[in-house]
């Protein structure tokens, strides 16, 4: 166990990706002697090489593509986008080449690529630098979208993303690189990559959550155990698929659903763990399954973030509704 | 080549380098020399063959028959689409067989040629167009690429796989075909530069047929293309796409400079798209049939007639063989769409992801139980 920050726990996965996998190649703007915008990639082109951890052109669309090409070749690329509000110009790239290779060739043609993207607000950035896009994603047939929320999740999923052999949109809560925790690097005892984890255990009520709205939930949970209150914490991790199976099972506990997310709520996340829940848990419910979210608004400039981004008193009043329903 | 040296110099595009003249006569070595004194680089190399002749004419031919057969199991309903490679043979064919067998390529969805000399079956060729697969044929073992119907969005595939050639430290050559209408496209100019800039054994083999379905070249650009692909830093070649030899030969130097670490480069082809864009196209719609006309006096198959013609090249048997090939290939497409079976839609589950999936394995069940269900009701 060492204590890192998010970016250092991610950087510590890389390398080892890159130490064991001899096809694995990290590619992305200023990924090499900078170590990219939130040095993620801090020190990897020196100790690997600049053929292996390649600063690209400034094209979003061809850093998908050309992993693209690298992966059919027999190379496991990384692909970094630098902030989550410029992927858009890669979206044909992801959606109807990267999903869709494997099914369209009938499996002949797998694609082991994975997109890191930098996502969601809480830093005070400039327009385009906030936003939480991983509906687009998940929407999609043929990704997975996996999305970490501390340090230790962060250095799991993004080994297990690579070794997965599926195409993969890795997502990155930017407001929680600096933010530190205890780091295992030994992957046998990490959860399965499809899986959710309970984040916290409770009694009364379900928040199913993920990526930076996690450390949210567990602080509202906090403030919720002092008012009596037991909040089971869930961390989704895995957006496509959903692990629906662990939130039923802590639904059918507890008899409430609260979910939260950053992103808009409109056609969200949210609202496909509603709809799961509500199907397989109709019976066990206590209260309509509410939700948290961003306001469907577009990201707002910084000054309004804090008001536009749900923070644990949004979480807390949702729960009061929840529990008096 | 005209390996564009006039770049710059808007009064003089050049024309496309030729060895074949539409009316059969073969530019001897001397004449391609000379001209080599004013095109740079033509290489004169390439050794004109009896063999090479009725090997190119053959390929040709077949590409002319399969697509003929396959345009009219369209009209009987049998093909959901066909886009016709007729006219462009000569380009098609002059550049698949100057690469290796094992050097990859990326089509578009026209270069039938490709398909057929790489070996892919009249069932797998048909697959895709019947609407039973997405592509028929494993891209792997034939190193041929699944057709690419997004405009433009293979070409950084190609330039990808280019750059694990050169990780790989082997010698072969990525080659990618687009249309001129592609090169419109962000994708193709991200790829050029991206090509260029990493030095990748990459070819993009551009067939420009006059039109973009309907949009005419003039409408897509101001630039001839072989000029822009210099100025992205590829090496660039600009040849008559309706001669097969002056393409095989302008291939096989573009090829082998790339091999030998030379980096990328682009061919123009000139070329006529004769049919339709697709068998829904209706191209009376936006252009002359005077124009088809002039361009059926540029036919690439019957130059190489001429030529073989003229030089005693081919004797009766063999052609008599050739056609009996042809019509050997129009039959087997006919029976490959006979021996298409109805299809299921459970498989479809099992090809999106590689690992599982709790969404897809309970989809399948689902509608396993769905189905089971209605043939108990039925029955
Ligand atoms: C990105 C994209 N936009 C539009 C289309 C529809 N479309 C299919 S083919 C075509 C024309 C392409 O022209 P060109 O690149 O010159 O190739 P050609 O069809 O003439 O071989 C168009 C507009 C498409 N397939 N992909």
């Amino acid at each position: 166990m060492t204590r890192l920050s998010l970016s250092a726990a991610l950087n510590s996965g890389l390398r080892h990706v890159l130490e064991e996998d001899p096809k694995a190649i990290v590619m992305g703007e200023d990924v090499g002697p900078l170590g990219g915008v939130f040095r993620v990639t801090d020190g990897l082109s020196k100790d690997f090489g600049a053929e292996r951890v390649i600063d690209t052109p400034l094209a979003e669309s061809s850093i998908v593509g050309t992993a693209i090409g690298l992966a059919m070749r027999g190379y496991h690329p990384i692909c970094e986008i630098q902030f989550d509000g410029f992927v858009y110009p890669a979206f044909n790239q992801i959606v109807s080449q990267l999903a869709k290779m494997r099914a369209r060739t009938a499996g002949h043609v797998p694609l082991p690529v994975v997109v890191r993207i930098p996502c969601g607000g809480g830093i005070g950035a400039v327009e385009h630098h906030s936003e939480s896009n991983e509906a687009y994603f998940a929407h999609t047939s043929g990704l997975r979208v996996m999305i970490c929320s501390d340090p230790q999740s962060g250095h799991y999923l993004l080994r297990q993303a690579l070794a997965c052999g599926d195409p993969v949109i890795f997502y990155e809560p930017k407001r929680r690189y600096w933010e530190k925790g205890e780091v295992s690097d030994d992957l046998s005892l990490a959860p399965a990559f499809d899986r959710a984890v309970i984040a916290r255990q409770g009694s009364d009520a379900t928040v199913v959550c993920y990526g930076g709205m996690v450390a949210t939930c567990l602080e509202a949970a906090g403030y919720a155990q002092e008012e009596g209150r037991s909040l089971e914490v869930i961390d989704l991790r895995s957006l496509s698929p959903l692990d629906l199976d662990t939130v039923c099972a802590s639904v059918r506990k507890t008899g409430r659903c609260l979910v939260v997310h950053e992103a808009p709520g409109f056609a969200g996340l949210g609202a496909e763990v509603v709809s799961g829940v509500t199907e397989r848990c109709f019976y066990h419910l206590e209260a309509p399954v509410l939700r948290v979210t961003g306001f469907d608004l577009p990201y707002p400039p910084a000054k309004y973030e804090n008001q536009y981004l749900p923070d644990a008193d949004r979480v807390l009043a949702a729960i009061d509704k929840l529990l008096e329903f | 080549m005209t390996h564009d040296e006039h770049v710059g110099d808007p009064s003089r595009t050049g024309e496309p380098a030729s060895l074949l003249a539409p009316d059969g006569a073969l530019k001897t070595s001397s004449e391609t020399s000379s001209e080599a004194s004013t095109e740079a680089l033509w290489d004169t190399s390439l050794e004109v063959t009896a063999e090479l002749v009725r090997d190119l004419y053959r390929w040709m031919r077949l590409t002319r028959r399969l697509d003929s057969e396959a345009f009219s199991l369209q009209r009987h309903g049998e093909l959901g689409l066909w886009a016709p490679s007729l006219g462009q043979e000569a380009a098609q064919v002059g550049s698949i067989t100057a690469l290796r067998p094992t050097d990859y390529v990326f089509p578009s969805y026209r270069e039938h040629a490709t398909a057929l000399v790489r070996g892919v079956t009249p069932a797998q060729m048909l697959e895709q167009w019947r609407g039973i697969s997405g592509c028929g044929w494993d891209p792997a073992a034939l190193h041929l690429h699944a057709y690419t119907v997004v405009l433009a969005a293979h070409l950084p595939h190609a330039t990808g796989y280019a750059m694990g050639v050169q990780r790989d430290g082997t010698d072969e050559v990525v080659t990618a075909y687009l249309g001129d209408g592609a090169t419109s496209q962000g994708d193709a100019n991200e790829a050029f530069n991206w090509a260029a800039a990493c030095h990748a054994p990459v070819l993009f083999f551009v067939q420009n047929n006059q039109y973009a379905i309907s949009t005419p070249t003039r409408l897509q650009m101001r630039t001839p293309i072989h000029q822009r692909a210099r100025g992205f830093g590829l090496q660039s070649f600009f040849v008559d796409g309706n001669d097969v030899l002056a393409v095989h030969a302008a291939t096989r130097q573009a090829v082998s400079q790339i091999r030998a670490g030379g980096g990328p480069a682009l061919i123009e082809a000139v070329t006529y798209r004769t049919g339709p864009h697709t068998s829904s196209d209706d191209p009376t719609r936006y252009r002359d049939q005077a124009e088809a006309d002039a361009w059926a006096s540029r036919d690439p198959l019957a130059r190489v007639e001429k030529l073989l013609d003229a030089r005693d090249w081919w004797t009766p048997a063999w052609r008599l063989g050739l056609d009996a090939e042809c019509e050997r290939l129009g039959a087997d497409l006919r029976s490959a769409v006979q021996s298409f079976g109805p299809v299921e839609l459970d498989g479809l589950f099992d090809t999106v992801l590689g690992g599982r999936s709790a969404l897809l394995a309970e989809q399948k069940a689902g509608y396993a139980d769905y189905v089971a269900a209605y043939e108990e009701v039925s029955s």
